[in-house]
């Protein structure tokens, strides 16, 4: 959870130096992305939608395999197969439909493999997201879908985004559903476990919804100033879910406090330095099939 | 808060003065929507984050102070929905003007558009008539991320029952908003977003633009370029570096798609014997290609050279980092006037 909330500061300064074009930062939500993903196994194979770099950094993608996307020099950063976990999605609710789907293959292979998707409380009202409840609850899919819901979807409050919360819509499709305090990492991480034992044990798909806060910008190119109230901020940081777990483990005396941040800081230095040198053209692969087509292209 | 607990609206300011105002093509449709929407109250904008933020662009940036939140609506996050409620309002009355985020976020919308938007009056026999507006932030060339980049013009146009606009500059850009939203047929409206910041003068008090005709923005007796959106300006300054080749290139910005002005391109085809039209979507199959089509047909003997299409690869759009080798750029246009010249 650290490590995340270095990166995004990291990111966030690299992205203001001009070395990438956008970031999306986790900013807050971290005990929803660490407790959740923590609790499936490394061979679940997890579809995130475009912010979950904490979960990202938990299946051991690096850095700055995240940060090559953002700087433009690829549209997908990693491998999905070497973390089981796929690459970003930015059409919203998409994911979802190919987590069903990548559940039939999954049935159709045995095991008892649990495919996890991702998305936003915004994202939830894509037609794409209430298809793939229907589907994965009328042909009982091992799809664990877990919304994290952090108030926003860029300006828009899940005031008027919803009536009804995601939980309580997908348990109307047939979805197991569970409402957790998404700033809680350790009640995230026991819910989560609890639900990817049903979908686990063949009893078909289940949802998360994590209740959390974004507490940064939408991007690097937002500007919440404009629609959200500094006292809502204020609120939230007071449940800051890194300083919560920091404060627990202090008081359960089980911390090793001092090491985890130089430990930290060394790390981002190597960012820092990874992220200017790594791929500032995409592959060659890119490259080589543009320019085979200008030769063969009339114009 | 519900879209019916309405924000009061604070008074709006007048257009009118007469001299022109020189502003950016983003103000200029800002004050295009605010005009339409002064001048009939059935105007209704509807989006994701078009309130508050104004639009991750700041197009209707200050219009939901202005107007209240029944008039510009924070939508849940569903194209879909979008284009299907302003089908409905626009059914009962009103006259919605919808803005699709981003270009590549228009696709879940699709069948809403092609199935239910652009056939409902001709299913109707004429009788219910759907005069929405889907504003389009469309192109590249600002370094976005995926999916954020698009050249979908071809889709749409190629889809009977819809009209396909697409601005160039602010002063045009304000008087084909509002000429838009008057429009009775569904319109594409594309916005180019490497433009949005170009400034240039707007009259206020000009008419609203034909949505039926082009413009010819420069004569020429060599070679007619043709261009629409983001690529006008680049076929500006290609003719302008042609010229000091000595070489007379004229520039048509054809601002409706479809229904295409053949009229114009024809003149300026018989004029020059030369033309090369230039956008930013692939050339496969794209406006071009019907451009190259109907220009041969109808003038083949004034003819001194084949059409030629400049646009971009048939390829998914790249990464940020090689997108200006991807996109059509004065050099690719001035090599394509050369071979016409050659010919
Ligand atoms: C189909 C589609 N429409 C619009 C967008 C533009 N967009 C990107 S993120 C976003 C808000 C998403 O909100 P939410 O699902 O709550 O996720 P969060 O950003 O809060 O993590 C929007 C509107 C998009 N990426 N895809
Ligand atoms: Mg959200």
């Amino acid at each position: 959870m650290s490590l995340a909330r270095r990166l995004d500061h990291e990111a966030l300064a690299l992205q203001r130096q001009g070395e990438l074009g956008l970031w999306l930062p986790c900013w807050g939500q971290e005990a929803a992305q660490v407790g959740s993903v923590s609790a499936l196994q490394d061979t679940d194979y997890v579809f995130p939608s475009y912010r979950e770099h904490a979960a990202a950094l938990v299946r051991g993608i690096s850095p700055t395999e995240l940060l090559t996307q953002w700087r433009g020099a690829t549209h997908a950063g990693w491998d999905p197969k070497n973390y089981n976990f796929h690459f970003y999605s930015l059409v919203l609710g998409t994911q979802t439909l190919h987590a069903t789907g990548y559940a039939m293959g999954a049935v159709l292979d045995g095991g008892d493999q649990v495919v996890a998707a991702y998305f936003g409380d915004g994202a939830a009202s894509q037609g794409d997201v209430s298809e793939a409840f229907n589907w994965a609850a009328a042909q009982n899919l091992p799809v664990l879908f877990f919304c994290q819901n952090n108030q926003w979807a860029i300006s828009t409050p899940t005031s008027l985004q919803y009536r009804t919360p995601v939980h309580e819509r997908a348990a109307g499709f047939g979805v197991r559903s569970f409402y957790v305090d998404g700033n809680d990492a350790l009640a995230v991480h026991a819910v989560t476990t609890e639900a990817a034992d049903i979908v686990r044990r063949g009893e078909g798909p289940a949802l998360v919804e994590a209740v959390t806060f974004r507490m940064a910008g939408h991007s690097t190119s937002d500007d919440p100033t404009k629609y959200r109230a500094p006292e809502e901020l204020a609120a939230w940081e007071a449940k800051d879910p890194v300083k919560r777990l920091r404060t627990l483990l202090e008081a359960t005396a089980r911390t090793r406090r001092g090491s985890p941040p130089s430990r930290r800081r060394s790390k981002s230095s190597d960012w820092r330095c990874d992220a200017p040198a790594g791929p500032s053209k995409p592959p060659s692969s890119t490259i080589s099939s543009i320019r085979r087509t200008r030769i063969r292209t009339a114009s | 808060m519900t879209f019916l607990d309405s924000v009061t609206p604070t008074a709006g300011s007048t257009p009118s003065g007469t001299a022109p105002l020189t502003t950016t093509l983003g103000k200029a449709l800002t004050a295009g929507l605010r005009r339409a929407m002064q001048d009939d109250d059935r105007v209704v904008l509807l989006g994701e984050d078009v309130g508050a933020l104004g639009g991750v662009f700041r197009i209707t940036e200050g219009l939901q102070s202005e107007f209240g939140t029944q008039r510009v609506v924070d939508t849940p996050l569903a194209e879909s929905a979008i284009i299907g409620t302003a089908i409905g309002l626009a059914i009962r009355g009103y006259r919605p003007v919808c803005e699709i985020q981003f270009d590549g976020f228009i696709y879940p919308a699709f069948d809403q558009i092609v199935s239910q938007l652009a056939k409902m009056r001709a299913r109707s026999g004429g009788r219910v008539t759907l005069p929405v507006v889907i504003r389009v932030p469309v192109g590249g060339g600002i370094g976005a991320v995926e999916h954020h980049s698009e050249s979908n013009e071809a889709y749409f146009a190629h889809t009977a029952g819809l009209r396909v606009v697409s601005c160039a500059d602010p002063g045009d850009a304000y008087r084909l908003i509002r000429a838009a939203i008057a429009s009775d047929d569904p319109v594409i409206f594309y916005e180019p977003k490497r433009r949005y910041w170009d400034k240039g003068a707007v009259d206020l008090d000009a008419a609203p633009a034909s949505l039926d005709r082009a413009r010819v923005l420069r004569h020429g007796r060599d070679v007619t370029l043709v261009a629409h959106g983001p690529t006008v300006k680049t076929a500006l300054a290609a003719a302008e570096a042609a010229a000091e080749d000595g070489f007379s290139v004229g520039v048509v910005d054809l601002r409706t798609l479809s229904p295409l002005d053949m009229d114009t391109l024809k003149q300026c085809a018989q004029t020059t014997g030369r033309m090369v039209v230039v956008h930013e979507a692939s050339t496969f199959l794209g406006i071009g290609a019907e451009i190259a089509a109907a220009i041969t047909e109808a003038c083949f003997h004034m003819l001194e050279a084949p059409l030629l299409r400049v646009g971009s690869y048939n390829l998914p759009y790249p990464p940020a980092k090689v997108e200006d080798d991807f996109l059509p750029g004065v050099d690719r246009v001035l090599d394509a006037i050369d071979r016409a010249l050659k010919f």
